[in-house]
This record gives structure tokens, C-alpha cells and sequence, in this order.
């Protein structure tokens, strides 16, 4: 097998792969838990815990019944009973408080650790200043005089020079020559790509090793804010705001706090009208376990978790906000090249015209495209050697295209003559004084008149060949030879056609279920892009698309109210993607783009925008499902404490004791035991999100209603119950 | 089994008049607010009050003109009972004390009607025309107001304005409440309702006993009373009262009145949306609640206590009117606390424990089953807020309500909105007991019961003034400094707080675009999101109320 064959089998490989590229890293494991425990006890500082006002309630409600606990000795006489059952509350609500740090320093553990790699990358290093660089003159920078400055020192505008082996010092983009460069300490992708001057390969990170060459690159970042150090600070949460539907969130669970805060006041003075005035402990273990401590506890984890999850996926959200917006998202842009074809046309047919022979065609074509170093010109010998193995094979040893029959082999390579905008050809000279020639049929046929042997049969095939082919959507191409006589002949034509991913018609009839529009994006004609949209069933094609189309057709969507996601890499790509609510650019993309996007794939799969709205909606899933579950909770909590509270003033109460739990104290230290255990059991959902498949949103929802509200509905029964058992084994309960 | 045929028989009768008024008078109240000609009447009273009718308000002038219209009005009533024992057809009766006057010009401005009086003996036919039943018109118009301002605010986009309060508050009264009440007044005289200016009347029975019958403007009063969700009566016994409610017949027609406009309201906002099934869909929710409510109620009053008495009188007929009995009574019952009229046909004090506690739930749902008019509308729009917040997130997207974005503004308002109530009534019930003086006054002068039926009475009477229904437990002695001022801020702030949310909400929504419906946007017209909805208002309020209850009729009903 060749690279070449090699190389399709990987785009298989990769049109099939949904699965995240470090997805280990998004495994829970309990010894996170136990490694993130003195960041928690940390977290218990009360000016942190102040952001979090349902925590905070139950921190100080722990905090005062410790209190309590303390002086209840010292206070009025106190049976052994009161003091043991206030102590456990007491130890039960710090569990609570810590059972939500733990899950916040859990989540950003996760995120810690890949800083720390990323830190690594961030050492010092010195970089070679030029000093008074001249672009005219000297663009290499060989004949300037550079100074050796740490890379610290660097700003905006400097330009520097870095050769194979060096650290690049900075974020920049290469104004001169071509490197390969390991960037792997920021994809985890160990094969070195290639960066040059000019066009859209122009980014260099800041951390990333040239392995080959010499550059000069151009500084684009003020020390301290380069990619490496926005990444850190986003992988630890340090950037962390909180996004709008946290924010509304937030609100309702403060509200229904505030609720519950006032039902719990005005129970003592109502309840002692009855002469059933509960302690202060049992107020208090009714408010913890009223107040939505389960979402409260986890909402901050949720958050992380989403950034964490995207990481695993190799994408970089400059915002949570934009990981939000992904789930909202109703349009996706999709380039056609690169993210529904693969990036490049592949031959996939010969088609000879009348005078020639299949075998013929495909032995020259082979031989015009074998120093052809373009995909096309790949799978044109790729096609050949599949098609005809006796005329065309593949030899293992040179890892290159080679002829193999006798005949070719006698004649040597011969001399190349590679493609030009001028010729629109590219071809093969052999020293027999034989040429083969592919190119655009125009400028084939051009090629071949010149020696006048053009027939008219051949003529009439290969216009009915080309218009055949482009009414496919196909790129035709013709191939031509002459003789060592200087005859020359039309051969036939070969089908370059664009091949759509597999898998991806499934995708796109979820992403319909979800309620996403595709749009592909295309510089082809009308006709061509039809045909392609029709293959890959995306829902509407904007065509023969400048930049300015593309912005254009953004702002339209987003005045009939959508929300757009699309990816680009280009520098001219990069209004559109700033003016979209999910840009996502490609790492191999230009700073340009990398600036404007609101996000960035590390791995440049533009495929991947759709792994990134649904990390988005399930981000907010999770949220939603956690938030029904905890209020759902709140039911079951009450037919535990409202019997035990009054049963003694009310013993008709006690059919409302339907678990037919043990005491009255056991039923409140049940509860409480149970609201603080239910964190700790969902903390892995928190981090992992709840699961998304995409489906309508009516069963979408029935779905999750019914696991979350109704599953929190019953599930405390059943927990406070079987917690009740074991509880009811200790003495003085 | 024949209670069974009977209810199944006076519910189809209800449900089937409802049915036929829903889309009529809803497209009218539609076509009402939504058009741009004004009528001649409203040109003249416009030019009066100095208004022009094409100016939008945003929501905060239209709030300030809700708030300035409802301080004057109460100005207008308080002064009025102060200057009683001048004014004409005053029957001789004196001022009305600043504490009491201060309590009923609130109570008649929220829409709430809460009587602490009793008003044969305090009020003359003047301050019940001019005074109270001009605030039962005006009042219940701005609670139509409110919620159309609401509704525009799902229908606008990008707009900084939600409409203009004085183009629908007149509208309202002139185009609505008006001619059906007048058709309601006539109405109710041809089912035997008095329609006078006669003072009492002392007639001497055969027996040889004194009996005072009182006269009055009673028929006109009695229909805005109902078809405004006022529920103030025109006599102390409400609607109980045989001059007010003769017949089971006439007991009907009243709850008709009650009914006709909130359960058309939904139709109205389905219209304005340029959705219907999103219409139906509240009504549903509106309907089950109802539904389910008045099932509870009468259950409990047929079956409950379970003595033998009970048996024979075939149901619990304590307090209640031998000629409309228990499914009649239940049926009024139930939809004067479930509307926020507070009118009531019985002693509701005098229900089994949980038939009383049933007519705390039918206020605790917030009055949104259906509620009161416009007020019933413009909750449950924000409690289907609060739902589609919850359902959208776990649908994976921004939460949306007709296509508008719920956002943290949104829910600052929502959830201030549906916070108020529950922390009105329960700090005013708190407060009662757990100040020492105030504990003095409630137990030893207003509670007249003992135990925690006593306690009951206090929930329920901060329960009814909070969310403006106005409907009294019977038994308290609401006349005293703490429950007049008391409830009477409880009212005013249970009235113009959810008000101003309420129209925050709808500026905040007002100045969205509306997003396209997409196959991910959460569809709110099916049974399911009906579903949802009424199963978060039922959470919300339980969450909120069952320690409650459980201290009140609960304690009470399972104290065996």
C-alpha cells in the first residue's frame, strides 16, 4: 500500500469519526473526587461561597447549628437526644456545603491538569530579534542584525527569527519562508504541519516547535494575552463569567430560596400558636432541604464541565456564552470543501474518446499526473492503478508513483512541467520526445490543434464528455499525448468529482430534527453546488459565495431571528465570523480568523461544529434536568419533616408519614443525609452532562420530564426511606 | 349516583354557555384591543382627560398611569366614606372610620372586595354606586389592561412600547364590561335580583317577630360584582344573601358571569399572538385546575367529616343555602375563590376542613384557575414563563415563549412576580403571630374559633387580600388597626407589585425580536406543555403553602 491509498483510507476513517479526540480525559473516576478535596475545603471561604447564594444559606445554616450544637449544653436543660441529633445535622450540613465545593473543584481539576500542560509550553525562551527589518530589501532577514531578547520582552510588531529546533516565541504570522511546525503541545496531534508566508497558513502559535527551515515571523500578541495564556486561563476557569441563562437560572433558584427562606421564618411563630414550634435545628434542616441545594450545589460544575467537554474535543470557547449560543443555534454554514467534500476533487472515472482506448487513456493519464503533487493528480494515479493494476501499479519501495511496465520504465521520468495558471495543464516530457498533458479541456484541446491532428469524432466526444460531466457537478479534465513525431492526440477525459463525507446525510437529517438549518457555502457554480447539496442533504446552497455574500446571508439570518454558527479559516472569512453568534475557527486558520471567531478547533475539522452544538445543548439539558430534579426532590422532603415537625402537637399527622419512617428525628436526619448524599451521586452527571440524542423536542422533552421530574419525584421516597433504615440503627434515634 | 348525574348535568350546562361565549367574546375583546378606531363616546373622553389615543406608552408610563389611576381611585373611595353622612341616599348612616375606610377604598381598587364590614350597616346606596361599584368597573379594566399590555408584549417586536392604559382602560369598561353587565343586570332582575332605591323596610311577621328588609340597587351592582371578579357584596351575607342569589338558576347565571371573561380571555390572547392553539392551550391548563378544584371541593363537602348528621343531611350543609345545596354552593364556591371574586354563597369557615382548605388551594394556585379578569390571564402568562423556562433548558435551548427569549430579565420579573403573593400572605400571617401585640389582637379579638380552625381563619384572610380575591373565611373579626392595615397593604401591594412585574415583563418582551418556530423550538400548544404548566403552578404553590396548610386544615381536618 502507497501513501497514497493510505490517505483515503484516513478520510474514511475520518468522515466516520464522532468520537472526541481525547475522550479518556472526559472519564469520572472517584479518585478525582478524593484529589479535589482540599481545593473544596478551600472553596468553604465565605466571600467565595457568597456567589453562590443557595450554598451560602446552607453554610451558614451549617454554621449556626454547629454554634448551636456547642452552647446547647450550656443553654437550658438538654436531653442527650437533642444534643446528638443536633450535632449530626450540624455534620450533615457542612457534608452538604463540601459535597458542593467537591463537585466545583472536581470540574475544574479536570481543567487545571490540561493547564498545567499548557504551562509547560509557556517557558521562557529567547527569541532573535531583527533589528530595522526591511521587507523590500532583505524579507529573509539573513543580512539584518538580530539581538537575542527573552520572549516575555516581545511586542506587538516585533519581528523575529526562528530556525528548526527553536521555540517559536510568540503568537505571529510568518512574513517569509516555510517551515513544519510540531504543535502538538496545543492539539495533542503529533504530526508536524506545515506553515508558510502568505495566504491562510500563516499562523504561528507561540509554544509550537519549528521542526524544519528557517522563518521570519511577525509578533501579532502583546505578552501575556497569546493564544497559550487565553487557553490557560479558559481551561482553568479563571475567565469564567457566568452566561446569560446561568445568570436566569440564577435567579430562579435565588427566587425560590427566597420563597423557602420565608416559609421557614414564618413556621415558627404560625407552629407556636399550635405549641408546636419546631427547633431551630429542625427550621434549619427544613430550609437545606427545601432550598434547590442539588442545582445549586452542581451549577457551577455543570458550567466548567461544558468548557472541559469541548476541550476533549479539542475546540477552544473563547466565552461560555458562545458554548450557549451553540445550543441555540438554528443555521449552520457549512464550507462545501473540507467539511462536506473532502477537501479535494478525486478522479473517479476515465471516459476515452473514439480513437482511443481505455487502456491507452488511463496509462497516460497515470503518467501526466504521477509528479503531479495535487490531490486531484494523486487520485487520478491512485484511480489508474485501482482500475488497471496490469497497466499502472504502484511500486512499495520509492513510496512514489513509478511506471512499472518495461516500456515507461525504459523511457525514464522524463521532465516534468508542472501546472501554471497560464497553460492550465500540467504534464510529463519524456526524453524519447513523447508528452502527455491533463489539464482543462480548453486548453487541452489549444494544445492538441496546435499539431492539427484533432478529429472530428474526437472533437464531438469530448464536448459532449465535458458538458456531461460539469452538468454532474463534475470537474472534467482532458488528457492528451504526443508522439515522438510530434503527433498529437485527444485521449478522453477524466470525471474529478467531489466526493461528499460519508455518514454526513445522516448527520444533517438530525441536525433537521434538531431544528438546524444547513446551509452549504460554495465558490462553485449554481448547477455543481446542487448537485453536491442534493448528494450530502444539506437543506440550502448559497452559491458561487464571495466573503461578502457569505457576511451578508448571516445578517439576513440573524434579522429573521436565527442564530448562525459557522467555521472559516481564511482572513477574508473573519467578518463573517465575527458577525456570526458561533464562529469557529481553524487552527491552522489565519490570526485573522482566529481573532474574530468566538471559538477554535484545534484539530481544523469543520465537521466538528456540529459536535459542538450539541456539547451546547447538552450543557443546557443538563442544567434544566437538574434544576426540575432538585425542585422535584423538595415533595418527598416534605411528607419526611412536615410529620415529624407536628406529629407530636397533631398525632393525626402521621398518615402523612408515608414512608413510614422511624422517628421524627430520623426522618429529618434522613432527609438531610439523603439531600446532601444526592449531590455527591450526581456529580458524575454533572461533569459527563446529561445524555443528547437528537430527537424532536417534544420526545426530547417528555423524555427528560420523566427521568428528572417525575424520577425526582420518587426517587427521595425511596432514598430518605432506605436512609431512615440505617439511620434508625443508631442510638438515640 | 344522582349527585353524580346532577353535578355531571350543572357542570355540562357551565362548561357548554362557555363553550359558545369562548371564541365570540374572545375574538371581540381581541378586535377590541387591537383596533385603531376609536368610538365617538371615547373621542369625547379622551379630549376630557387630555389623552391622545394614538401616543404608545412605553411600560413604564404605562405603569406610572396604572399606579396614579389606582392611588386616586382609592383617594376617590376613602374620601367619599369619610364625607358619608353628607351625601344623598346615605340612609342615615355615619362616616366610616379612617382605618376601615383606608382597608375597603384599597380593597375595592385592587379588585380585591374584601368587606371588613358589613355594608346594610356602614355603606349608603351613594358609596356603593359612585364609590364601590365604579372601582368594580375601573378596577376590573385594569386588570384587562394589564394582561392585553402583557400580551402585546408577546406580539410586539422590537418595540419600546406596550400600548396606551387609557385607550384600554376606556375601552375595557365602555366596550366590555358595560354592555354585559347591563345584559347581566337584566338578567339577574328577571331571576328575581332586587333592582331599588328603597330604604329598609321593618315588616311585622305573624309570628310576632321584627324583620328588617333591606333594598337597594342590587341587580346592577350583583352583575359587575361578578362579570369584574370583584366579589364585593351589596349585602353582608354576598351572594348568599336571597336578594342577591334567589334561585339555583340565578346561582348559575352568576357563575357564568364570573367565568365568561377569564376563560375568554385566552382566546383573546391566542388571537392578539395570531396563534389560537396557543389560546387553548392556557385554557386547558385554566380548565383542568378549575376542574379538578371543584371535584375536590364537592367530594369533600359530600362525603367529608363522615358522621352520621352529615349522612342524613347528604353532604356537609353547615352554613350552607338549603335552596342551592352542596353541588350549587361548591360550584359558586369554587369559582368565586378560583377567579379572585371572592364571592361567596356559604360560610366558608362552615366547610369540612378540607373542603374549606380547597378554597385556600383555589387562591394559593395564585388565582390563575382561571382567575380574575385579565389578572387570571397576565399570572398564568408568567407561570407558563416560568415553565417554558424550566422545559426549554431541557430541550437544550434559550428558552423561548412565542418567540421571544426568556433571559435573565425575563426571569428577574417572573420570578419577583410569583414571589410576592406567597411572601405577602405568609409574612402577614406570620407577622399576626409572632409579634406579641399583634398575637393579642388576633387571638383574643379577631379569632373566633378556637385551635387551628382559628389559625385557618388568619391564613386564609391574608391568602384572599393578597391575591385579591376577597372572599373571608367567616368567623374573623377583620375590623380591628392590625388586620385593616394589614391586610389592606397586603392588598395593595398583592394588587399593584405583580402589576408593575407584570408590565416589566411584557417591555422586556415588547423590545425583543420574535424568533422564527423551528422544529427545536418548544412547542407550547400541545398537551404536553399544558401538562408542564399546570404541573409547575401546582408545584410552586405546594412548595410554597403546605406547611401551611398542614398547621391550618390539614392539622384540623386529621385531628381525630
Amino acid at each position: 500500500m502507497t501513501a497514497l491509498t493510505d490517505q483515503t483510507a484516513e478520510h474514511q476513517t475520518d468522515a466516520g469519526h464522532h468520537a472526541p479526540h481525547r475522550a479518556q480525559a472526559g472519564a469520572f473516576s472517584p479518585k478525582q473526587l478524593w484529589k479535589s478535596t482540599p481545593e473544596a475545603l478551600r472553596k468553604l471561604n465565605p466571600r467565595d461561597m457568597w456567589h453562590n447564594p443557595v450554598m451560602f444559606i446552607v453554610e451558614v445554616g451549617a454554621a449556626l447549628t454547629t454554634v448551636l450544637a456547642i452552647a446547647l449544653p450550656f443553654l437550658a436543660k438538654t436531653d442527650a437526644t437533642t444534643l446528638t441529633f443536633t450535632w449530626w445535622i450540624a455534620i450533615w450540613l457542612w457534608l452538604t456545603v463540601i459535597f458542593a465545593t467537591l463537585a466545583e473543584a472536581t470540574a475544574e481539576g479536570r481543567g487545571k491538569a490540561q493547564a498545567q500542560t499548557l504551562r509547560k509550553t509557556r517557558t521562557t525562551t529567547l527569541a532573535n530579534r531583527v533589528l530595522g527589518y526591511d521587507e523590500r530589501a532583505d524579507a529573509s532577514a539573513e543580512a539584518a542584525r538580530t539581538e537575542q531578547v527573552a520572549s516575555a520582552d516581545l511586542t506587538l510588531g516585533d519581528v523575529v527569527v526562528v530556525v528548526a529546533g527553536e521555540l517559536i516565541p510568540g503568537d505571529g504570522d510568518i512574513i517569509w519562508g516555510i517551515a513544519s511546525v510540531d504543535e502538538s503541545a496545543i492539539t495533542g496531534e503529533s504530526a508536524p504541519v506545515v506553515r508558510e508566508s502568505g495566504g491562510d497558513r500563516s499562523a504561528v502559535t507561540g509554544g509550537t516547535r519549528v521542526l524544519s527551515d528557517r522563518i521570519v515571523v511577525k509578533i501579532t500578541s502583546k505578552p501575556g494575552e497569546t493564544f497559550v495564556d487565553r487557553m490557560i486561563a479558559l481551561v482553568e476557569g479563571a475567565a469564567r463569567q457566568k452566561t446569560p441563562n446561568e445568570i436566569a437560572l440564577n435567579i430562579l433558584l435565588a427566587s425560590l430560596t427566597i420563597i423557602f427562606v420565608v416559609v421557614v421564618l414564618v413556621l415558627g411563630p404560625t407552629a407556636g400558636f399550635a405549641n408546636a414550634a419546631p427547633t431551630v435545628t429542625v427550621l434549619i434542616a427544613l430550609l437545606v432541604c427545601l432550598i434547590p441545594t442539588t442545582i445549586g450545589a452542581l451549577l457551577s460544575a455543570i458550567g466548567i464541565a461544558g468548557m472541559d467537554r469541548l476541550v476533549q474535543h479539542n475546540v477552544l470557547a473563547m466565552s461560555g456564552r458562545a458554548v450557549e449560543a451553540a445550543g441555540d443555534v438554528s443555521t449552520l454554514l457549512l464550507d462545501k470543501t473540507g467539511t462536506i467534500t473532502y477537501g479535494n476533487r478525486q478522479a473517479a472515472e476515465f471516459r476515452a474518446v473514439t480513437g482511443a482506448t481505455d487502456d491507452e487513456l488511463i496509462e497516460a493519464a497515470a503518467q501526466a499526473s504521477v509528479a503531479d503533487p495535487t490531490p486531484e493528480g494523486q487520485s487520478v494515479v491512485a484511480l489508474a492503478a485501482t482500475l488497471r493494476p496490469s497497466v499502472w501499479s504502484p511500486s512499495e519501495s520509492t513510496q512514489r508513483i513509478r511506471p512499472q511496465t518495461a516500456s515507461v520504465d525504459q523511457r525514464g521520468l522524463g521532465e516534468v512541467v508542472p501546472f501554471t495558471a497560464q497553460t492550465r495543464m500540467s504534464g510529463v516530457d519524456y526524453a524519447d520526445g513523447r508528452q502527455v498533458r491533463k489539464g482543462a479541456p480548453s486548453a487541452v484541446l489549444k494544445w492538441v490543434a496546435e499539431s492539427g491532428q484533432l478529429t472530428d469524432a474526437a472533437q464531438a466526444d469530448l464536448d459532449r464528455e465535458v458538458a456531461d460531466i460539469s452538468g454532474l457537478g463534475g470537474t472534467p479534465l482532458a488528457v492528451a499525448v504526443k508522439s515522438a513525431d510530434g503527433a498529437a492526440r485527444v485521449l478522453g477525459t477524466i470525471y474529478l468529482k467531489d466526493i461528499v463525507k460519508t455518514g454526513l446525510k445522516e448527520r444533517f437529517a438530525d441536525l433537521r430534527r434538531m431544528g438546524i438549518r444547513t446551509v452549504m457555502v460554495t465558490g462553485d457554480n449554481p448547477v455543481t453546488a446542487r448537485v453536491i447539496a442534493e448528494e450530502a442533504g444539506v437543506d440550502d446552497v448559497l452559491a458561487e459565495a464571495t466573503p461578502e455574500d457569505k457576511l451578508a446571508l448571516i445578517r439576513r439570518e440573524q434579522e429573521g431571528g436565527h442564530l448562525v454558527a459557522m467555521t472559516g479559516d481564511g482572513t477574508n472569512d473573519a467578518p463573517a465570523l465575527a458577525q456570526a453568534d458561533v464562529g469557529v475557527a481553524m487552527n491552522t486558520g489565519t490570526s485573522a480568523a482566529k481573532e474574530a471567531g468566538n471559538m477554535v478547533d484545534l484539530d481544523s475539522d469543520p465537521t466538528k461544529l456540529i459536535d459542538i452544538v450539541t456539547i451546547g445543548k447538552q450543557l443546557l439539558i443538563t442544567r434544566g434536568a437538574l434544576t426540575t430534579f432538585s425542585i422535584a426532590n423538595d415533595v418527598a422532603k416534605y411528607f419526611a419533616i412536615i410529620p415529624a415537625m407536628f406529629v407530636t402537637a397533631f398525632p393525626g399527622m402521621h398518615v402523612l408519614n408515608i414512608m413510614g419512617l422511624h422517628s421524627p428525628n430520623s426522618a429529618i436526619l434522613s432527609a438531610v443525609i439523603f439531600n446532601a448524599l444526592v449531590i455527591v451521586a450526581l456529580i458524575p452527571l454533572a461533569l459527563r452532562g446529561v445524555q443528547y440524542r437528537p430527537s424532536t423536542v417534544a420526545s426530547l422533552l417528555s423524555r427528560n420530564l420523566l427521568i428528572y421530574g417525575l424520577g425526582g419525584l420518587i426517587a427521595p421516597f425511596i432514598g430518605i426511606k432506605l436512609i431512615d433504615l440505617l439511620v434508625s440503627l443508631i442510638p438515640g434515634f | 349516583m344522582t349527585n353524580l348525574w346532577l353535578f355531571l348535568a350543572q357542570f355540562g350546562t357551565l362548561a357548554g354557555i362557555l363553550a359558545l361565549a369562548y371564541r365570540p367574546l374572545g375574538d371581540y375583546m381581541a378586535i377590541t384591543f387591537t383596533t385603531k378606531r376609536d368610538l365617538a363616546p371615547e373621542r369625547g373622553f379622551y379630549r376630557l382627560i387630555g389623552v391622545r389615543p394614538g401616543a404608545e406608552q412605553s411600560w413604564q408610563q404605562y405603569l406610572r398611569a396604572v399606579l396614579a389611576f389606582s392611588v386616586v381611585g382609592v383617594l376617590f373611595v376613602y374620601a367619599l366614606q369619610r364625607f358619608q353622612q353628607w351625601l344623598p341616599y346615605s340612609l342615615g348612616l355615619p362616616n366610616v372610620h379612617p382605618g376601615l375606610a383606608f382597608n375597603t377604598a384599597i380593597s375595592f381598587m385592587a379588585n380585591t372586595n374584601w368587606q371588613s364590614y358589613s355594608p346594610e350597616q356602614t355603606v349608603g346606596y351613594t358609596v356603593q354606586m359612585a364609590g364601590l361599584a365604579v372601582q368594580n368597573f375601573v378596577s376590573a379594566a385594569v386588570g384587562i389592561a394589564v394582561a392585553v399590555a402583557l400580551v402585546r408584549g408577546f406580539t410586539l417586536r422590537r418595540s419600546g412600547t406596550i400600548g396606551n392604559f387609557w385607550v384600554d382602560l376606556t375601552r375595557a369598561v365602555l366596550r366590555i364590561l358595560l354592555p354585559i353587565a347591563a345584559i347581566g343586570a337584566i338578567i339577574l332582575i328577571a331571576g328575581g335580583v332586587i333592582q331599588n332605591f328603597n330604604p329598609v323596610e321593618t315588616v311585622h311577621t305573624i309570628a310576632g317577630g321584627v324583620q328588617h328588609l333591606p333594598g337597594g340597587p342590587a341587580a346592577s351592582q350583583e352583575a359587575i360584582k361578578l362579570l369584574g371578579t370583584n366579589g364585593g357584596g351589596f349585602f353582608n351575607a354576598n351572594s348568599a344573601h336571597p336578594f342577591e342569589n334567589p334561585t339555583a338558576w340565578t346561582n348559575l347565571v352568576e357563575v357564568v358571569l364570573m367565568l365568561v371573561i377569564p376563560f375568554s380571555l385566552p382566546r383573546t390572547f391566542g388571537r392578539m399572538v395570531g396563534d389560537d392553539r396557543q389560546g387553548y392551550a392556557i385554557l386547558a391548563a385554566m380548565g383542568v385546575l378549575f376542574t379538578a378544584c371543584l371535584v375536590a371541593g364537592t367530594i369533600f363537602e359530600l362525603h367529608g367529616g363522615g358522621d352520621s348528621a352529615i349522612a342524613a343531611a347528604g353532604g356537609a350543609m353547615e352554613g350552607k343555602e338549603q335552596r342551592l345545596g352542596i353541588l350549587g354552593t361548591m360550584l359558586f364556591d369554587t369559582t368565586g375563590t378560583s377567579t379572585s371574586t371572592g364571592a361567596v354563597t356559604s360560610a366558608h369557615d362552615s366547610m369540612t376542613s378540607f373542603g374549606g382548605m380547597m378554597m385556600l388551594v383555589n387562591m394559593m394556585l395564585g388565582e390563575v384557575s382561571p382567575g380574575g379578569v385579565g389578572t387570571g390571564l397576565y399570572g398564568i402568562l408568567v407561570m407558563a414563563v416560568v415553565a417554558v423556562f424550566l422545559a426549554g433548558l431541557m430541550v437544550g435551548r434559550t428558552p423561548e415563549y412565542l418567540g421571544k427569549k426568556i433571559g435573565g430579565r425575563e426571569m428577574k420579573f417572573a420570578s419577583l412576580y410569583f414571589l410576592t403573593t406567597p411572601t405577602l400572605v405568609l409574612v402577614g400571617t406570620g407577622l399576626s403571630f409572632a409579634v406579641p401585640a399583634l398575637r393579642g389582637s388576633i387571638v383574643h379579638t379577631s379569632i373566633l374559633n378556637p385551635g387551628q380552625h382559628g389559625f385557618s381563619e388568619v391564613l386564609y384572610a391574608f391568602t384572599s387580600a393578597a391575591n385579591n380575591n376577597g372572599s373571608a373565611f367567616a368567623g374573623l373579626t377583620a375590623d380591628t388597626p392590625w388586620l385593616n392595615a394589614s391586610l389592606g397593604a397586603a392588598m395593595f401591594l398583592g394588587r399593584l407589585l405583580p402589576i408593575a412585574f407584570a408590565l416589566a415583563l411584557a417591555g422586556s418582551l415588547a423590545a425583543q425580536d420574535r424568533a422564527p418556530v423551528t422544529a427545536a423550538t418548544l412547542p407550547t400548544h400541545r398537551p404536553q406543555f399544558v401538562g408542564l404548566l399546570i404541573g409547575t403552578i401546582l408545584l410552586v404553590s405546594a412548595l410554597t403553602y403546605f406547611p401551611v396548610l398542614a398547621l391550618g386544615p390539614i392539622a384540623e381536618g386529621l385531628h381525630s
